[in-house]
């Protein structure tokens, strides 16, 4: 069942891209202390033996989970208003439709049943905008791992509806307050943790990020977005798309949603970073007030990997910003930046008052109310959409539940076309 | 600053020992106390105090943490310092003029995460800073964020220019994974006594000892850090078959008590002296101890 779409994917060179020595050219590689890379080899192991080779039937297992738990295959679904809108098709790839309500479960759930595989106990994890801790803590529940998710505090505030689903499901949200209490803060601490614990324990790391083999195996985990997008495009279009856009924090929305198109040399691929409220950055301050790293960022290194970050002219990291805590990440994935250095992956920054008129056209428009992370692609739609082709897939990478509160107070402060008078609901709802 | 003569001689050394004459002098005649504090914690000029008192109480090599904002190997003890120390202005051009400052006789080992190595100065990757280190009298360094898969970069431009690559072992480190990093490590192997990040402890974990035996088939000396904060410790660990020990979260302590009570920076360094004498007297007590021990042992 499983043996074509394998052989299908290993012809396809841009898949083969870093499985071997986790380097995307002058990127990747595994910058972590000493402690933690006897876990990082022993990692590397398992993922060859059961994600490549499908050792034991790990694969098999995996996408029949994906199916039964997670509800895969998601649809792509023809936008009929937006097509109207923008004159041209407009699908979306409905992962918002995932459980859990993001794309984060297609990573969470692999990576959590691999160290069921890997015979660990214990399941830590770090959390931006909670959706990787919410899938997360899922999928512990589902395989009955005991889990702790590392939360900044300032995102705990943010996106409080995901905190109660992380311990609803039997999770323990630890707060982490250092620094701006964001994205960054969390994975550090998740590392510290993982330097402690690192005999029995797995990391759960929720994007492309990170040192060896994390960027590739997340990346593989979540490329079931454009092997299933594909294949309905060419179904639904009769012919592969011409631009295929999604969001990107650490990238894995963008990575999972271009990783099959990577290859078809005549299908666009545009990343879309949060903008913040300004891509002007303040050195004195080591406050950059965006979140785009591949459009503004430097080449450095970062949680593991050499890849291009916020950074100052020392080397200090930035503290970033973005209306939505899953774009808020000073850094971003090897590969990524390695496709938009080679001129295959365009980035794109889309600041915060068009994300979130983006969301409120969503909403009005097609009745899906996305994520802020999701937005932003549609902030990029509306900007862009005349230099676009004829057939554009856009990745609905989550919905939009978790940030009702945020959208009210973010909306409250604006003047935004379309949008609703929430003033009733600002105090909270 | 020290140790210029001393690196005029460094074709002598032998390379497994290093490139740096001094810091394998510091590990020759007895057991070397190697104290860390992060430069600029709070500000520059206390700073300076408290790096001169680990020298009068006894330091054999000096760690000077130069403070990233990502310090993902620390704890919070250390973690406090780095935020005192950014928050007070330091970065690498400071770091480098306070070291030429310092007035110490001990070697000294500069303790930073790679991002600031790699991305100081015009060239294109780490042989700027190595360049500028060793200008200012810097012996070696340590890189926790920088495993030996990734350090050939590193460990040339400290070949060219005369530093010893201080490398980290931990308790999880065996095997192939081991050599690999005794072909490259020079000065001194940076035993980690126990696993997590930085911070004092109250007791001595069980895994050192067996992390020495694991290394004590090879002719570099061993240092033992992670935990360590009194002297009785330092003796424990001497005794234990320990070439040095390495202390840092015990001392920042003694600088976050002087922030958090407004104590005055003479009174700070003393207590930083005191500690730093304890530590060097336990470690000495340990060496006696185990001297003695091994003497009766040939007999055996
Ligand atoms: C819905 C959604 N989209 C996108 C992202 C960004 O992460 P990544 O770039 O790894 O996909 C997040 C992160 O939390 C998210 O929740």
């Amino acid at each position: 069942m499983t043996e074509t779409s394998t052989t299908e994917t290993t012809t396809r060179p841009g898949r083969e891209r870093g499985r071997e020595d986790g380097k995307f050219g002058r990127y990747g590689g595994q910058y972590v202390p000493e402690a933690l890379m006897p876990a990082i080899e022993e990692l590397t192991d398992a993922y060859r033996r059961y994600v490549l080779g499908n050792e034991d039937g790990f694969m098999d297992e995996f996408r029949e989970r994906l199916a039964d738990f997670g509800g895969r295959p998601t649809p792509l679904q023809r936008a009929g208003r937006l097509s109207e809108r923008y004159g041209r098709e407009v699908y979306l790839k409905r992962e918002d439709l995932l459980h859990g309500g993001a794309h984060k479960l297609n990573n969470a759930l692999g990576q959590v049943l691999l160290a069921k595989y890997m015979g660990k106990e214990r399941i830590i994890a770090e959390t931006g905008a909670g959706q990787h801790g919410t899938a997360t803590a899922m999928a512990a529940a589902h395989l009955d791992m005991p889990c702790t998710i590392y939360m900044g505090e300032r995102d705990i505030n943010r996106q409080r509806p995901n905190v109660f689903r992380m311990k609803l499901n039997g999770s323990d949200v630890k707060p982490v307050t250092a620094g701006r209490g964001t994205l960054k803060e969390a994975i550090s601490e998740t590392m510290r943790d993982w330097a402690a614990t690192v005999e029995d324990t797995h990391y759960v790391i929720g994007s492309v990020v990170g040192p060896h083999p994390f960027p590739v195996m997340v990346r593989d985990f979540q490329a079931v977005i454009s092997e299933e997008a594909r294949e309905q495009a060419i179904g639904k279009a009769g012919d592969l798309p011409t631009d295929v856009i999604a969001c990107a924090g650490g990238g894995s929305n963008t990575m999972g949603s271009f990783a099959a198109f990577v290859d078809d040399g005549s299908v666009a691929l545009h990343a879309v970073e949060a903008g913040g409220s300004t891509l002007e950055v303040d050195e004195a301050a080591g406050v950059a007030p965006n979140s785009a790293s591949l459009y503004a960022g430097e080449e450095g290194v970062l949680h593991g990997a050499r890849t291009k970050l916020l950074q100052d002219s020392h080397g200090q990291i930035m503290e970033s910003h973005s209306i939505s805590s899953g774009l808020d990440y000073a850094g971003v994935g090897p590969e990524l930046a390695y496709l938009v250095d080679e001129g295959r992956v365009t980035p794109v920054a889309v600041d915060d008052d068009a994300a979130l008129e983006g969301f409120h056209r969503l909403s009005r428009t097609e009745g899906i109310i996305p994520a802020l992370e999701t937005a932003h692609a549609f902030g990029f739609l509306e900007e862009h959409a005349d230099e676009l082709g004829d057939r554009v897939v856009v990745t609905v990478s989550g919905r939009g539940d978790k940030d009702l509160e945020s959208v009210i107070e973010e909306t409250d402060k604006r003047d935004i076309a379309g949008a609703p008078d929430m003033s009733m609901f600002t105090g909270g709802i | 600053m020290p140790g210029d003569e001393e690196r005029a001689t460094t074709d002598d050394a032998a390379p497994k020992t290093g490139n740096s004459a001094t810091i394998a002098a510091a590990f020759a005649d007895g057991p070397a106390y190697v104290p860390y504090l992060a430069v600029g914690d709070p500000d520059y000029e206390s700073s300076l105090a408290y790096v001169e008192a680990l020298d009068r109480g006894g330091a054999d090599v000096i760690e000077l943490g130069l403070p990233f904002s990502e310090p993902i190997a620390e704890g919070p003890t250390i973690q406090g310092a780095v935020v005192r120390a950014l928050e007070g202005g330091m970065t690498p051009d400071r770091f480098f003029a306070f070291v030429e400052e310092l007035d110490v006789d001990a070697p000294l080992v500069c303790m930073t995460y790679y991002n600031l190595i790699y991305q100081w100065g015009d060239s294109d990757g780490p042989r700027s800073f190595v360049e500028r280190a060793a200008e200012v009298g810097l012996q070696g360094l340590v890189v926790p964020d920088l495993p030996a898969e990734e350090a050939d970069p590193l460990r040339e431009a400290c070949d060219e220019f005369g530093l010893d690559l201080v490398f980290i072992v931990a308790p999880t480190t065996e095997g192939e994974r081991l050599e690999r990093i005794m072909e490259q490590v020079s000065g001194y192997v940076y035993v980690q006594a126990r696993l997590g990040t930085t911070g004092a402890k109250s007791d001595v974990s069980d895994r050192t000892t067996e992390s020495l035996d694991r290394l004590r088939g090879y002719d570099v000396p061993k240092a033992v850090g992670f935990g360590i904060s009194t002297g009785e410790h330092a003796e424990r660990i001497v005794a234990g078959g320990a070439d040095g020990i390495i202390v840092g979260s015990a001392l920042v302590d003694i600088v976050a008590d002087g922030v958090e009570n407004d104590r005055p920076t003479a009174a700070v360094a003393e207590r930083l002296e005191a500690l730093s004498r304890e530590l060097k007297a336990g470690a000495e007590r340990g060496f006696a101890a185990r001297t003695a021990d091994a003497a009766p042992g040939d007999a055996r």
